[in-house]
């Protein structure tokens, strides 16, 4: 089964208040070219579930989001993403705000078909004062109460992976997948991007192989787009763009999502590439250091 | 033996004293976010307690703490084992960590705010970063803090504005659990060392740092602190602990961390 398709074919399957599910982590191996797409699209009203960086705040800028399902929104260098603030303190996104390891469970939940996952976590915090649709529940086993955390269902999730061929086998040779395995799993439609499309015999080395996080009955389509992770980091290949990033947070208070859409996003992800310049440019963003 | 230093930063003071939180932890993940609790946490693991295991804050278990910031191109790491974010919850879950971090609220419960300030929930005035892992971490296991500005808006009256993480709150306690589950250890500030060993679970004064008088911790504290009735002051690095801190920190990111870089002993 060939999956490939194009950026503008695969976004398009995302219809209006349908929930999202973004790979990566906050300035990390994001899908930043499919993003794109969504907002150079009309598609509106959308649920998104991500471990948020800037595309969070992209989505939300641009009026794309209803509800948010988020842990943290950050850019790590810069930890407080310029965006997603203004959307918070002007109230203009619903939320469901759980923790880093409840969005894992509830990832699980989905791919696995279970309504929820009984935990500790959340107990006794504002995650669960705040969220009325997250219930405790009683144990058949002891007499503690539980965070019944529900399923995250999600209609669609947006990954970028190193490589992929056109079945949608998928190599991440970063230091991590994050939790990208169970994005891919816990959607109906999973939407891939790659920076490089191989032959399905990449795969035949055991150690590219191990590479592979999810089978690829769980890729729904595959979209080439070298360097498609920019401003974000697509480690070995590139690391994230901090100029960019620091454009990006500079523009939220000097002209607003608009003016960096006006001067970046172009009309598709060539007219983009030329705009922050070129892919090799992005290719030889350095590793960051921790 | 090793012998206390005379001439040493304040930043250095604290990390000596957050490295103590880790003295009897066996063998479990230490994570310090931020360059104090980082330095602390492999200050530690580097002299009093070598069983700790570390991060290299990405997606790799380390043997030896990596120093921070930009190293030699031809430096390379220690790697024990892969740890990327996955497998963290899977340890963090299992209660085999201690983490120490830094919130913008701590509360007299011991309850802390990474996530809004102000305004109300739909709309609050300040957004912050979230609930991160606050919320699993403190149930889970062992969490220290670290406060480089000890005032009132940190340690504030009333309960924090969105309680991220949980404390010894009896109306918030879970059904079937007790306060003793919750395990906060130490709070490292730039004025003293407390932890929430007082009665029923009241935060405590442990040491005040060399200069600083009781007085003025309790008046940038929003909540009575218990004081016991022999309180020292917080022991200064040693020669060796601070030629170790210099070694993980080339950069010297620590002169960053505290307003003004203040020395250790109060001029």
């Amino acid at each position: 089964m060939d999956k490939r398709l194009s950026a503008r074919d695969a976004v398009a399957q995302i219809e209006d208040g349908m929930t999202v599910g973004i790979g990566g982590w906050g300035p990390r191996r994001k899908p930043m070219a499919l993003v794109r797409e969504i907002l150079r699209s009309d598609v509106k009203d959308l649920t998104v579930v991500a471990y948020g960086g800037a595309d969070v705040g992209m989505l939300c800028a641009a009026g794309k989001v209803k509800k948010l399902v988020f842990a943290f929104v950050s850019l790590d260098f810069i930890p407080l993403e310029p965006y997603f603030r203004q959307a918070r303190q002007s109230g203009s996104i619903e939320v469901m705000e759980i923790d880093e390891g409840m969005m894992l469970l509830g990832l699980r939940a989905a791919a696995w078909g279970l309504p929820f996952i009984p935990t500790e976590v959340g107990l006794g915090t504002d995650v669960i004062n705040q969220n009325p649709d997250i219930k405790l529940i009683d144990s058949p086993y002891d007499d503690k109460e539980w965070v019944a955390m529900p399923a995250l269902n999600l209609d669609v999730s947006l990954i970028h992976v190193d490589r992929a061929d056109f079945r949608g086998v998928c190599q991440i040779a970063g230091p991590d997948h994050y939790l990208d395995d169970w994005f891919a799993r816990a959607a109906k439609t999973t939407i891939v991007s790659c920076d490089e499309l191989v032959d399905t015999s990449f795969f035949a080395d055991p150690a590219r192989a191990r590479e592979v996080f999810w089978e690829r009955a769980a890729t729904s389509a595959i979209v080439e787009i070298p360097g498609g992770a920019h401003p974000s980091s697509c480690s070995p290949l590139y690391g994230f763009d901090v100029a960019h990033f620091k454009a990006y947070t500079a523009s939220a208070k000097d002209g607003g999502i608009a003016g960096y859409l006006e001067k970046y996003l172009g009309a598709d992800e060539a007219e983009y590439q030329r705009n922050v310049g070129g892919l090799d440019a992005i290719r030889a963003i350095a590793l960051p250091t921790y | 033996m090793s012998t206390a230093a005379t001439d040493y930063t304040l930043a250095e003071l604290c990390i000596v004293a957050a490295a103590e939180a880790f003295r009897h932890d066996g063998e479990v993940l230490a994570t310090g976010i931020g360059v104090v609790p980082r330095l602390a946490a492999s200050l530690a693991m580097k002299t009093f307690n070598p069983d700790l295991m570390m991060t290299d804050s990405e997606a790799f278990m380390l043997s030896e703490p990596n120093p921070l910031g930009k190293r030699p191109a031809d430096f390379q790491q220690a790697n024990e084992s892969w740890m990327g974010f996955s497998r963290i919850f899977d340890n963090v879950w299992s209660g085999k960590r201690h983490a120490m971090l830094g919130p913008t609220q701590i509360d007299r419960f011991g309850q802390t705010n990474t996530s809004a300030l102000g305004g109300t929930y739909q709309q609050p005035k300040v957004m912050m970063l979230g609930a991160r892992g606050f919320p699993g971490n403190s149930i889970c296991h062992a969490n220290s803090f670290f406060v480089p500005g000890h005032n009132t808006r940190v340690f504030m009256d009333g309960e924090c504005d969105f309680v991220s993480s949980i404390g010894y709150n009896p109306a918030r306690l879970p059904r079937g659990r007790s306060l003793d589950d919750v395990d906060i250890r130490r709070v490292v500030t730039n004025l003293c060392v407390m932890d929430f060993g007082g009665p029923e679970h009241q935060i405590r004064l442990l040491s005040l740092h060399p200069g600083v008088t009781l007085e003025e911790v309790q008046e940038n504290t929003g909540y009575p602190i218990a004081v016991p009735s022999d309180v020292p002051t917080t022991p200064a690095p040693t020669a060796e602990q601070l030629a170790i801190i210099a070694g993980l920190d080339p950069h010297n990111q620590r002169a960053a961390q505290i307003a003004d870089n203040p020395p250790g002993i109060r001029a």
